[in-house]
């Protein structure tokens, strides 16, 4: 089971984390930040694989972002790696050719496609076509639905 | 910005004018954080409960990364999701699943818990809501393992496996590899379903699963999941399952050996993710030496791939492997490839592996020259795995030494070259080896003279060689080379430059120096007379001085002799070694020693189960009281009188199977669980005490018997029951008493006890005596007596962050493995007494480690000879209610559930 998915850029700003066990506030900013240090001095031939605490780190690097995960000692370290790599490709499908600044801007599409893509810390589907499909049907749910909503009828708009 | 609603702006004119109103900045922060606080609690369920799929989208994403675990919105929130879970949109309810998934509190389980199965199995649900509420079943699992009845779903979830969309199968097999863990007997049925759908997905081709081909691998997320769940189960015994599984295994193999479909590395990852899981298995099922040999060349051509990380994969497997009595033989022809890969990989990780396989693949044959290759890749190897070298080397050493000169060798070669990194248990041991190894003394102090005379040499090295030249230097002072006189000048050359611990061994080497060779007397004399020893600050090395400068001036030739006498030879017993290497690296080591325990045959059940007698005082108990039991005893034991030398020894006698004989402190003994020292017993002629000591798996009890009669006890006979499984779980040792206490005499008895194995049964003392009453009539005593030793007396306390206490407490997660108790408080819940309680229990207390700071947390390792036992337990007051929960987690089923009976009494 992953136990939590962690992308940050090449200057070591965290993008986006899903954790997919409790962790509390400190020790998640803990993690994060011996993770990022470490994974940032390491060589680009190095191993993709680390060992941290008793949890197996599987992560690669996409241009100037990388992506990390944290498995359990059973689980497979290859799939993994692929499991990033079909989450790379899906974000880079919906964006068309994915760079930092769209995950930037648009974090929560990155955390609908991932929570499409994976839940419990199991991946749920691994089908490019049906992420993609459920992602669009959410997208048509929003544009049918007039500019004005919630913010107006609270006050807020 | 669209036209104002006025209703909707009231709020808002307040907020501008307390702002306006408001003093200072400060003041005006405030207001603005009170503010945004409404807006945000306010936010949440309004979003949640908007029938607009953006707001109900955004409101989701912000409950599952905002919300607090107790929070007060919670029933709320859980009112929207329930709505939501019933909506007809199926787009509604997968963000409703989502939402529960990415909570997952105890909450969520237990309100939703209940409703998820049907959703699961229902023929109306739509596919990906399917998939959706499997996981969301197996996070609530994960949260709350009794949260399901997996006896009434297991068939129908275990058909999923069946089902025609392969994201259905995916998330189903997920959830069912969590479940079969925890239930494996309902969920059997998966297993023949888990291999003919592998097998049919191993046997397509890549354009049969469309969709859910990957870089031309067909389906490698659910082959992996697939040959994961396998690996919950033993090798399946229906022959047409086993030879369908064969078949896929060897199948998976085979490809291996095709050319690659592509260069992309895609390819190859998921290639070869199906082909490490199925190695997995195979090395799980452990039965087809076939297999594990095929397998064992494949990952050995791995070990030259240019990939490092087919490397590290292969390094790790292999590990595995060499532990099958089947394939160990096939991963010793890789030996040199993978001292290669330690002398020449660049990533640390990937030459740790390496390290990890050659001590895995150890054995008699080669322990020679693997020992010295890590010896040689120490001098180089990174400081991060520098320690954990040492022990293995030393390990390997020891385990494989034919030869204990060579063992030798190499511990005093891992002190000169990785000095810093030897710990304590290193040095102890070579010592203990030597002591114990008549054949090795002179040789030892031979190869310790000649390390210390090199010009730089490492304090644990003095240290090794003080003791072992105390010991044994008298071996070697025939040569003129290394006279009396020169080994302690070369010794105390060293003197200076050590800390003051090293210091003191060295003065008690130096006073054996006076007993081995009495004509350097007055040389060490004057050593220890000088100011800086006899005046030392350190009481320890001063202490040192002054009584062995008084010792060798006062004591005769003789006496010296005596006291300075050679250190008699070690208890055998585990390597500590081993014990340190286990505690680095916990669970893995426990397991293997789970492992190793099957393996053994009990021979210990037949102990007490085979002794005629005890099977024939054992009825007889049963059919009477205990008053029956004490006088047949008398029967088989020789009267007290006749055999003094006999009194207080242990008697191996089985105790009734229904119950101890009645036993007079039955009411009060558990005060004992929490505290070490009391009154055991009292009455108008005796008061007994008790004072317990304990370390790791020994105790020592000392009972005060106090005489308050006039007149002398006779006869007086101290025996300890340890009945039936007792007898081998606990070793006790009663030092003998004379048989008579004298009027107001008291006098004390030691019983050492080992703790073998973990125990639930209560140790008995069984007292007889004669005494004369007020009246001077002679009456006798019989009485039995719990003795105050109890399974948390052997808590070695645990110091650990919160963050290590969770992941440990979720490491321990089968239901066996947890004990749980709810019971009224019999005393006022005050925190400082709960505390004191808590703190004599033996275990670690642990402070700002549970999330609620009522809560009580505490860590310890119970020692038992055979076996450490973590455990973990966790008290939760509500004082409302008054009552307790406690909850207890340990590596042992037994353990869990005696603590929980023991603790909740304390309250």
């Amino acid at each position: 089971m992953m136990q939590f998915m962690l992308l940050f850029s090449r200057q070591g700003k965290l993008r986006l984390q899903k954790w997919y066990t409790a962790y509390q506030d400190k020790q998640k900013k803990k993690i994060c930040r011996e993770l990022i240090t470490t994974i940032l001095s390491r060589k680009p031939k190095m191993c993709a694989f680390l060992e941290y605490k008793d949890l197996k780190i599987v992560y690669k690097r996409y241009a100037s972002l990388y992506f990390c995960c944290a498995v359990e000692e059973g689980d497979n370290e290859l799939i993994c790696l692929e499991t990033i790599h079909r989450y790379v490709e899906l974000l880079d499908k919906y964006f068309g050719s994915v760079c930092e600044l769209d995950i930037i801007f648009n974090f929560e599409k990155a955390y609908f496609i991932l929570d499409e893509f994976l839940l419990a810390g199991e991946v749920q589907e691994t089908s490019k076509k049906q992420v993609l499909k459920a992602i669009a049907a959410q997208d048509l749910l929003q544009e049918e639905e007039t500019p004005q909503g919630f913010f107006e009828d609270h006050g807020l708009g | 910005m669209p036209a104002v609603k006025g209703d909707g702006m009231r709020g808002l004119a307040v907020f501008i004018s307390d702002i306006r109103n408001c003093k200072s900045k400060e003041a005006e922060l405030k207001r603005i954080n009170k503010e945004l606080a409404n807006i945000r609690s306010k936010f949440k369920v309004n979003l949640l409960s908007s029938n607009k799929y953006t707001e109900k989208q955004i409101g989701y994403l912000f409950i599952s990364v905002l919300i607090e675990q107790n929070s007060e919105l919670m029933k709320l929130i859980i009112q929207g999701i329930k709505n939501d879970l019933v909506s007809r949109n199926p787009v509604h309810v997968n963000l409703a699943l989502q939402c529960i998934a990415n909570i997952g509190s105890r909450e969520m389980a237990e309100a939703f818990a209940p409703e998820l199965p049907k959703l699961l199995i229902s023929g109306d649900t739509i596919d990906f809501v399917k998939q959706s509420a499997a996981l969301c079943l197996l996070k609530l699992f994960r949260t709350m393992p009794e949260c399901i009845n997996c006896a009434e779903y297991a068939s129908r979830i275990v058909h999923l496996l069946n089902d025609s969309h392969m994201g259905v199968v995916m998330s189903a097999s997920s959830l069912i590899e969590a479940l079969s863990k925890k239930s494996p007997e309902d969920f059997k049925g998966c297993v023949s379903l888990s291999i003919s759908r592998l097998s049919r997905i191993v046997t397509s081709t890549y354009t049969d699963l469309q969709d859910y081909t990957y870089y031309f691998v067909p389906a490698p997320w659910l082959c992996v999941k697939l040959l994961r769940l396998l690996q919950n189960y033993p090798p399946p015994e229906d022959p047409s399952n086993k030879s369908r599984l064969l078949e896929c295994l060897e199948g998976i193999l085979n490809r291996a050996q095709d050319a690659p479909k592509s260069k992309k590395v895609q390819h190859s990852n998921a290639k070869n993710s199906v082909l490490f899981e199925a190695i997995s298995l195979i090395i799980h099922m452990d039965s087809e030496p076939n297999l594990l040999v095929r397998a064992c060349n494949q990952l050995g051509t791995f070990l030259s791939h240019r990939e490092t990380n087919l490397r590290y994969l292969a390094l790790e497997s292999m590990c595995l492997l060499a532990t099958s009595e089947f394939s160990h033989e096939a991963v010793k022809k890789h030996q040199d490839t993978i001292i290669n890969a330690l002398k020449t990989e660049r990533d640390v990780s990937v030459r740790q592996r390496a390290v990890d396989l050659l001590y895995a693949m150890c054995d008699r044959t080669n322990a020679s020259e693997i020992v010295a290759e890590m010896l040689t890749y120490l001098e180089t190897a990174d400081y991060s795995i520098r320690e954990e070298m040492v022990l293995k080397v030393a390990i390997l050493a020891e385990k494989y030494a034919t030869d204990y000169t060579w063992y030798v060798d190499v511990i005093l070669k891992l002190i000169r070259i990785a000095g810093d990194y030897v710990s304590e248990e290193v040095w102890y041991r070579v010592i203990q080896i030597v002591v114990n190894r008549e054949d090795v003394q002179g040789y030892a102090a031979k190869t310790c003279f000649e390390a210390l005379q090199k010009p730089a040499c490492h304090e644990n090295m003095v240290k090794v060689g003080g003791y072992i030249l105390g010991e044994f230097g008298n071996l070697i002072a025939g040569d003129q080379r290394s006279s009396p006189s020169i080994q302690f000048h070369m010794l105390h050359s060293k003197y200076h430059l050590c800390s003051i611990s090293t210091r003191c061994l060295l003065l008690t080497a130096y006073v054996k120096f006076c007993n081995l060779f009495p004509e350097i007397k007055p040389m060490i004399q004057d050593v220890l007379n000088t100011d800086h020893n006899l005046r030392n600050p350190d009481a320890e090395l001063q202490q040192r001085a002054v009584e062995y400068l008084a010792m060798s001036k006062i004591a005769s030739a003789d006496v010296l002799a005596t006291v300075l006498e050679e250190m008699p030879p070690f208890a055998e017993k585990e390597s500590s070694l081993l014990a340190k290497l286990k505690k680095s690296k916990p669970q893995q080591e426990e397991e293997n020693a789970e492992k190793e325990k099957k393996a053994r045959p009990s021979a210990v059940m037949a102990n007490d189960s085979s002794s005629s007698t005890g099977v024939v005082s054992g009825s007889l108990v049963d059919v009477d009281t205990a008053q029956k039991e004490h006088t047949l005893s008398d029967v088989f034991q020789p009267s007290p009188a006749a055999a003094s030398s006999d009194r207080s020894s242990v008697e191996m006698r089985p105790a009734s199977t229904g119950g101890d004989p009645d036993v007079f402190n039955a009411v009060d003994y558990l005060k004992f669980v929490t505290k070490n020292n009391g009154i055991l017993y009292e009455d108008d002629n005796i008061q007994i005490g008790c004072k317990l000591e304990t370390r790791s798996n020994l105790a020592r009890l000392g009972m005060f018997y106090g005489n308050k009669t006039g007149g002398a006890f006779t006869n007086f006979n101290p025996s300890i029951l340890a009945g039936g499984s007792l007898g081998v779980q606990l070793q006790v040792q009663a030092k003998p008493l004379d048989a008579v206490v004298g009027a107001g005499a008291q006098v004390q008895q030691l019983i050492n006890i080992v703790c073998v194995q973990e125990f639930t049964k209560q140790l008995i003392m069984h007292l007889q005596f004669s005494y004369h009453d007020k009246n001077s009539v002679q009456q006798s005593f019989d009485k039995c007596l719990y003795l105050p030793i109890f399974i948390n007396k052997f808590f070695e306390p645990t110091e650990m962050a919160s963050e290590q206490f969770f992941n440990r407490w979720k490491a321990l997660s089968q239901t066996v493995q947890e004990a749980q108790k709810i019971f009224p408080a019999k005393n006022p819940m005050e925190k400082e007494a709960i505390r004191t309680k808590l703190a004599g229990l033996g275990s670690k207390l642990l402070d700002d480690v549970d999330p609620n700071p009522e809560n009580y947390v505490c860590a310890g390792i119970v020692h038992t000879q055979s076996q450490q036992i973590g455990a973990l337990v966790r008290l939760e007051p509500n004082t409302q209610a008054k009552m307790y929960r406690l909850t207890i987690r340990s590596s042992k089923d037994t353990v869990s559930k005696q603590l929980v009976e023991l603790i909740s009494t304390q309250f």
